[in-house]
């Protein structure tokens, strides 16, 4: 069916409303899909270290480079470690250290978008500037910089993440403050004699507290991705610690002997959860503010 | 329209100079704030044997005992006059390591940038004319996937299928192992998969976009009008629909440099490519504080030229920006 066909309005809204019913029965879909999978792996990063008979660091060079069979489903890496095993609690180390650095990012682009919204001025420019600045410099290398110059661990990689992430929090908090500025209520508040620091704490922050958890949250993906990029490269965390990084790195050395395994499934673990964590997150904005509807988004 | 490009390349420079100088603070003030020794580094195992007299020589070399100011200003004085120093890790001077590998990765980006633009626009016109069907949703799938998986991954899947499974292609490197020459030949297999790999990496949000932009186009009076005139289907949708959903692509493409230069750190560090963009790495590895700022000011220099040739792109493609100026 080509689109050459639909010429008279009424076929054309009609067309047009089929699509959309078409669209949201399959966003719903994913939707769903999305949440299980989200459901599923947060049990198992809660749960599995729990009862896990295994040990995810145990070495038995006995059973290396076993292909996923029925003992170790994933498979085992060239030191004889459970690919499963360690996948989860790499999840569990990714998810952390991506979690604090989201929280990191978010809370220091707060902080500049508040500055930069209820100031105002001159303030306001050079903040943006500053903001402006930070986004020319590309997040990796950037990333990389601060890692090289300081010793690399956990604190340098969420160090490295929040100083390149929250820019995109301080934009948001600044035009949402912009815009509740001139509401009515806050007005009221002057009037009533309130300071700014009260305005800030009581009537802008209650405000602004959802679309920094929206932002908080589409945050930890990209976290995870760039401390899954530092680890590949050997400066993230250390390469005992089972990061998903970490260990696509060690994969790549069984690779070229044909052993797939260790490096397919870290790899997945990336992919799946940053999947459902968009596509719910576009649901929920598109829930929240239908104008901000877009397929587009991710 | 060259008024308006002057002013506009004029005003671009004039926020470029100030940026440049902040980065290069900011590195200078991480670099004096890390608790690296560079000549300790610079010594390496020889740290141990060399007495104390030499380490400070070096040191007093390198101007490391003056006040942190003049260290800068020297430094900076030097970075215009285009002395870029020495790469410590490397022992031969910045400016020659970066010589010897932009052109590499210039050619493999540059190459990249095509196929992605040739590729998306073609899977992006074709998910938007075919909405809804199997096609489309394969195509919206995969650049969805795409865009969440970690670029590194998919290089090592790629070389696990095309160089260790079906041996069609090396898995790394510029030329074979045993070469000793530069052969263009030798060259192009090994560029393929790193450019593939690159290019399908940066594709996803173009494809999605095209599509987008296009399926809102599709709907618009003038590509009814166009259909009601009874044009053929591929001129409408080439020629009326495509031409005016691509206008903001021209600017997000400028716009995208820094993803550019992520995926080239990254696909260049998996197939071993010896650009400047892996040597960014190395760099890090083994804290080689003046390569690393170069290529960092490097980095930000192209993402400023990426963002200049958007603005430019924009004036030229648009009509309505060429006659009326920039708004």
């Amino acid at each position: 069916m080509t689109t050459g066909t639909r010429t008279r309005p009424a076929t054309r809204a009609r067309d047009r409303r089929r699509d959309r019913r078409r669209d949201r029965r399959r966003r719903d879909r994913s939707r769903r899909l999305a949440a299980v999978t989200l459901a599923v792996l947060g049990l198992a990063v809660l749960l599995v270290p729990l009862v896990a008979r295994l040990d995810q660091s145990q070495v038995d060079l006995a059973s290396a480079s076993l292909p996923p069979g029925l003992a170790h489903p994933f498979g085992t890496d060239d030191l004889g470690r459970d690919v499963l095993l360690r996948v989860v609690y790499g999840l569990r180390v990714s998810l952390l250290v991506g979690l604090v650095a989201a929280a990191v990012s978010a809370t220091v682009g707060t902080l500049v978008g508040l500055a930069a919204g209820t100031l105002g001025g001159a303030a306001d420019r050079i903040l943006m500037r500053v903001v402006d600045g930070f986004n020319s410099v590309p997040h990796l290398l950037f990333g990389i910089f601060i890692v090289a110059l300081f010793s690399p661990g956990a604190t340098a990689v969420v160090v490295s993440v929040g100083l390149t992430h929250w820019m995109t929090a301080a934009r948001i908090v600044r035009s949402e403050v912009l815009t509740l500025r001139s509401r009515p209520f806050v007005d009221a508040a002057i009037s009533g004699g309130s300071g700014r620091a009260r305005i800030v704490l009581r009537h802008f922050l209650p405000h602004l507290a959802p679309h920094v958890a929206l932002a908080a949250v589409l945050m930890v993906p990209h976290a995870v991705w760039h401390e899954t990029a530092l680890s590949f490269l050997g400066l993230g965390l250390p390469p005992h610690l089972a990061s998903l990084g970490n260990m696509i790195n060690d994969g790549a050395r069984s690779l070229l002997a044909g052993d797939w395994w260790p490096s397919l499934f870290p790899g997945l673990f990336i992919l799946l959860p940053t999947l459902a964590i968009s596509t719910l997150a576009q649901g929920w904005r598109d829930r929240t503010d239908p104008r901000r509807r877009s397929e587009l988004q991710l | 329209m060259i008024r308006a490009l002057a002013r506009m390349a004029v005003w671009r420079l004039v926020f470029a100079v100030p940026l440049l100088l902040a980065v290069t603070i900011g590195m200078f003030a991480l670099a004096k704030a890390s608790p690296f020794d560079p000549v300790r580094q610079y010594l390496g195992d020889r740290a141990l044997t060399t007495s104390p007299e030499v380490a400070e020589r070096i040191r007093a070399n390198w101007g490391l005992d003056r006040p942190l100011a003049e260290q800068y200003l020297t430094w900076l004085g030097n970075l215009v006059r285009g002395d870029l120093g020495d790469s410590r890790s490397l022992h031969r001077p910045v400016a020659e390591v970066i010589g010897d590998r932009l052109g590499w990765t210039l050619l493999a980006v540059g190459c990249a940038l095509v196929l992605m633009l040739a590729g998306s626009l073609v899977a992006g016109v074709l998910a938007a004319w075919r909405r809804g069907s199997w096609l489309d949703r394969v195509i919206t799938g995969t650049a969805y996937a795409n865009e969440a998986a970690p670029v590194f991954w998919t290089g090592l899947l790629v070389i696990w299928i095309f160089a260790v499974k079906l041996r069609w292609l090396p898995s790394g490197g510029l030329t074979d192992a045993a070469a000793t020459t530069v052969e263009p030949g030798d060259v192009l297999r090994h560029m393929i998969l790193p450019v593939v790999v690159l290019a399908f990496s940066q594709s996803s949000w173009l494809v999605l976009f095209v599509r987008e932009s296009l399926i809102g186009t599709l709907r618009e009076d003038f590509v009814v009008g166009a259909r009601a005139r009874g044009l053929r289907e591929r001129t409408v949708i080439l020629r009326h629909a495509l031409r005016s959903a691509l206008l903001p692509f021209i600017t997000l493409l400028g716009a995208r440099v820094p993803e550019l230069v992520t995926g080239a750190i990254l696909v260049e560090s998996v197939f071993s490519w010896p650009g400047v963009a892996s040597a960014s790495v190395q760099a890090a590895l083994s804290a080689d504080f003046p390569l690393l700022a170069a290529l960092t000011l490097l980095a930000t220099l192209a993402v400023l030229v990426g963002s200049l040739f958007a603005d430019t792109a924009y004036v030229v493609a648009d009509p309505r920006v060429r006659v009326l100026g920039v708004s």
